[in-house]
């Protein structure tokens, strides 16, 4: 048994934690979310200088040609800083979607454009407040051209473009939509409001934009699924790694703040809680493990360990981000406080993919098809 | 990042799967031991068999060295034959705190001989332990107890009460800590003992739990002598050895044995018919199910992480210490949830009529003393907020005061 990250991975990952720490303490999101800025484009550029943005992408398309198991690292020290940059949009998801599905030609005009940092992409799925099924996904991809509104796009204004989930049948079946991509350029595009604008989503109007199948024609809802599985494990990370940061800052408040003579941190009340934190924590961390370990190897288990990956990390942000408030007291509810800048992302990183309902509905789904194979 | 066995591992479970077959009768597939039928007296006598054959294959404690009769084998080989003993209906649980806590603290304390004498009886299952420590004012405050031992020549005599000792009633030896002086803080006044069951002035009361057994006993001790001899550690340090025992108690009772898990529960759904078709096509079921899944599943994963590192010869992190406050308190609302699936039925336990011979009635009457054995799901969190997260102890009234004039209650 080896359930571990080699040698070399937890070095890039301690590599990764001293060059956030240094490059984005927490007034790089806190500046973002303030300004409404579409992303920290200084540390972008610094992200891409490290070579992150190509890390699975292999060297024949400019890429470092790593595994998924050093993107995972890099993830979880992302998460831990909430890094205010566009990279689970094109990284994690655009990249991933032309990976599995690109044609050789696409694969050629976009993977050196997303390594070297000279483009960005993002995944275009919702249409408003309501899941994406099959009946509720209108937009439209007809004689080489999209039309139709997604809303919320993450990082919409800063993408150059899009991987889309589009209806190329009339047929409220999986089988009557595509994935399709398209240059943004050409779209209307307008920043939505969200309660995490610290990193920004967008409104993109397609009117006729052009735009070319990614895979085959139908074959895009099993696409989006894989696409939303492999991303479900680098998101885990992310939000195992922003868990473990509120833990960490719950418990130097506790160690700090005195009431009633003593430490905060003495009370069981608030121990308890971070024992639970604790907990929740080291088992979103060994789910994402075990995600890690089936994205790396391409495991039948994929979509099983993706979503139990998913629903753990989902479980482990909420709670830990929501409790560090409350550890905080008044000063937690403060604008000022970097608490919420946690809450926030927490919840944004949890819908992001979907939410934990539907991530509980895929989870037992899964089991039971593996039941019956 | 694998989790395949290395060569040698392999090797190892292909050894262990050889014996097992020719030794052991595989479950069968309704996981009906028939066990729940057979008397205490039938189960021990087939259980020492069992340990026998195990101990004379060198299986009994793989992780021990040879000298004890163990392989000097690794984690990985004990839980390796732990996964494959699993896959067989063999009798299991008359050893855990004897070979899990007992003989080990004698490892730690007792001297050669008294090793030579004990270790291997114990081993192969023809000598019995049971550790006595907590006491009717002293289970998680155990260093609170008032069972005192005074000196008599080379003798101690050992006058008090102790409870919910497990197996008392059928073992042969325990481990035993008193209080040999009150007038020093309470950890300073203790020493650990051990002693024969059969020594005069011993009294076994069996307590009947609320899952109807009575597997856990009151211990009398009236003018009970113990030789000095069978003193472990010095006289005054017996917290010191305690804590020897209680670090492995953690080790043994995290395992498992928690009763039904989602699998269970998976096929209790898609058996059962609710108002509106398969309790496994249900929101709140499946809602449900993904929890102790994510939870259960969480911590097989964090266990592969703690043998990764034992593999490897490094000392596991602290996440090892989660397992039984996330185990027991899931097992109870599991158990729950699926007698609430049954509805009005739910009320039977019928080895019969309940799904899976009532384990899920079973394991809702015996997860709450899960809860409380070898550490309460509160006193594992307030271990995890100190050990782990460095948080302040509690204000502690007790530290500096001599034991005996430390406020008592009920
Ligand atoms: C099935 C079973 C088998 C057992 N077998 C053995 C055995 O073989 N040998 C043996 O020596 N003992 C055995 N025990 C005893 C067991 O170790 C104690 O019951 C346990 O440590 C709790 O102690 P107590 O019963 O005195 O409860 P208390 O310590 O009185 O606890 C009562 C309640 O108060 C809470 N509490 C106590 N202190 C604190 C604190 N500091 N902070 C927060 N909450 C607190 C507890 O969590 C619990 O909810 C067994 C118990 C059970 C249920």
């Amino acid at each position: 048994m080896n359930f571990d990250f080699s040698d070399d991975q937890k070095f890039l990952k301690d590599q990764a934690n001293k060059f956030l720490t240094e490059k984005c303490d927490l007034s790089r999101p806190r500046k973002v979310l303030e300004n409404k800025e579409p992303h920290d484009s200084d540390l972008w550029k610094a992200i891409v200088e490290m070579g992150w943005t190509g890390t699975t992408i292999p060297e024949e398309y400019g890429g470092l040609g790593l595994g998924h198991l050093e993107l995972c690292v890099i993830a979880e020290e992302l998460g831990r800083a909430i890094a205010p940059v566009p990279f689970s949009s094109s990284v994690y998801l655009a990249t991933e979607a032309l990976l599995l599905a690109g044609s050789e030609e696409q694969k050629q005009t976009y993977l050196p454009k997303l390594a070297s940092g000279e483009s960005i992409g993002t995944f275009a799925v919702s249409e408003g407040a309501k899941p994406a099924t099959v009946k509720s996904i209108e937009t439209k991809f007809d004689g080489g051209a999209i039309s139709g509104t997604k809303v919320p796009v993450p990082d919409g204004l800063s993408a150059d473009f899009a991987v889309v989930l589009v209806r190329t049948g009339a047929s409220a079946s999986e089988q009557s939509f595509s994935l399709a991509i398209a240059d943004l350029a050409s779209t209307e595009r307008s920043v939505i409001d969200t309660m995490d604008p610290s990193r920004q989503q967008a409104q993109i109007e397609f009117t006729n934009t052009d735009a070319a199948l990614l895979g085959e024609q139908g074959a895009g809802w099993d696409l989006y699924r894989r696409v939303l599985d492999r991303a479900a494990i680098l998101f885990a990370f992310e939000q195992v790694g922003g868990a473990d940061a509120c833990l960490e800052m719950a418990k130097a408040y506790a160690l700090d703040r005195y009431a009633f003579g003593r430490q905060i941190g003495s009370y069981q009340a608030i121990k308890h809680k971070l024992a639970d934190m604790y907990i929740n924590n080291e088992l979103a961390r060994s789910n994402a493990y075990y995600g890690a370990w089936a994205l790396s190897s391409d495991a039948p288990e994929l979509p099983t360990a993706a979503a139990g990956a998913r629903v753990s990390a989902t479980q482990a942000y909420h709670y830990a981000s929501k409790e560090n408030i409350q550890t905080h007291g008044g000063m937690g509810f403060t604008w000022e406080a970097d608490c919420h800048l946690y809450y926030r992302r927490a919840k944004m990183l949890g819908l992001a993919l979907g939410g934990e309902r539907a991530w509980k509905e895929k989870l037992i789904t899964s089991l039971e098809q593996r039941n019956v194979a | 990042m694998d989790f395949e066995d290395t060569q040698d591992e392999a090797q190892f479970r292909s050894e262990v799967k050889d014996w097992l077959k020719a030794n052991a009768t595989p479950r069968s597939g309704d996981n009906r031991t028939g066990r729940a039928e057979q008397s205490e007296a039938d189960l021990l006598a087939e259980a020492k068999v069992w340990q026998a054959k195990k101990a004379d294959a060198k299986y009994a404690q793989i992780t021990w060295p040879e000298e004890f009769g163990g392989r000097g084998g690794s984690p990985i080989q004990n839980v390796i034959y732990g996964q494959e003993e699993a896959k067989y209906d063999v009798p299991r649980g008359f050893f855990d705190i004897g070979l899990g806590m007992c003989i080990p603290t004698l490892m730690a304390y007792a001297t050669k001989e008294q090793l030579g004498r004990y270790v291997q009886p114990a081993l192969r299952g023809e000598e019995v332990w049971c550790q006595l420590f907590s006491e009717p004012a002293a289970g998680s405050d155990v260093a609170g107890l008032r069972t005192k031992a005074e000196k008599d020549g080379d003798d101690w005599v050992v006058n008090g009460q102790k409870v919910w000792t497990s197996g008392a009633h059928y073992s042969d030896y325990g481990i035993l800590v008193v209080r040999t002086d009150p007038n020093v803080p309470k950890h300073k006044g203790l020493t650990m003992f051990f002693l024969s069951m059969k020594t005069p002035g011993i009294e076994v009361r069996p307590i009947k739990q609320i899952s109807g057994g009575a597997n856990f006993n009151e211990v009398f001790f009236n003018d009970v002598r113990i030789p000095d001899s069978q003193r472990l550690g010095k006289v005054g340090d017996g917290w010191k050895v305690a804590l020897t025992t209680l670090m492995n108690e953690r080790l043994a009772i995290g395992g498992g044995g928690a009763g039904p898990d989602y699998h269970e529960m998976m096929a209790l759904a898609r058996e059962l018919e609710l108002e509106d078709g398969p309790a496994l096509r249900n929101a709140l079921v499946r809602d449900k199910i993904a929890d102790w899944y994510v939870r259960g599943k969480g911590l097989q994963y964090t266990r592969y992480r703690t043998l990764t590192a034992l593999s490897k010869g490094q000392t596991p992190g602290p996440e090892a210490s989660i397992g039984k406050v996330v185990t027991a308190p899931k097992a109870q609302d599991l158990a729950s949830f699926a007698m609430d699936l049954q509805d009005m039925g739910g009320i039977m336990m019928d080895d019969d009529a309940s799904p899976g011979s009532a384990a899920f009635q079973l394991s809702y009457m015996s997860a709450p003393g899960f809860r409380i054995a070898g550490g309460t799901d509160e006193i594992l969190r307030n271990i995890i907020a100190e050990r782990v997260l460095g948080l302040p102890q509690d204000v502690r009234v007790d530290k500096e005061v001599a034991f005996k004039d430390l406020p008592t209650g009920r």
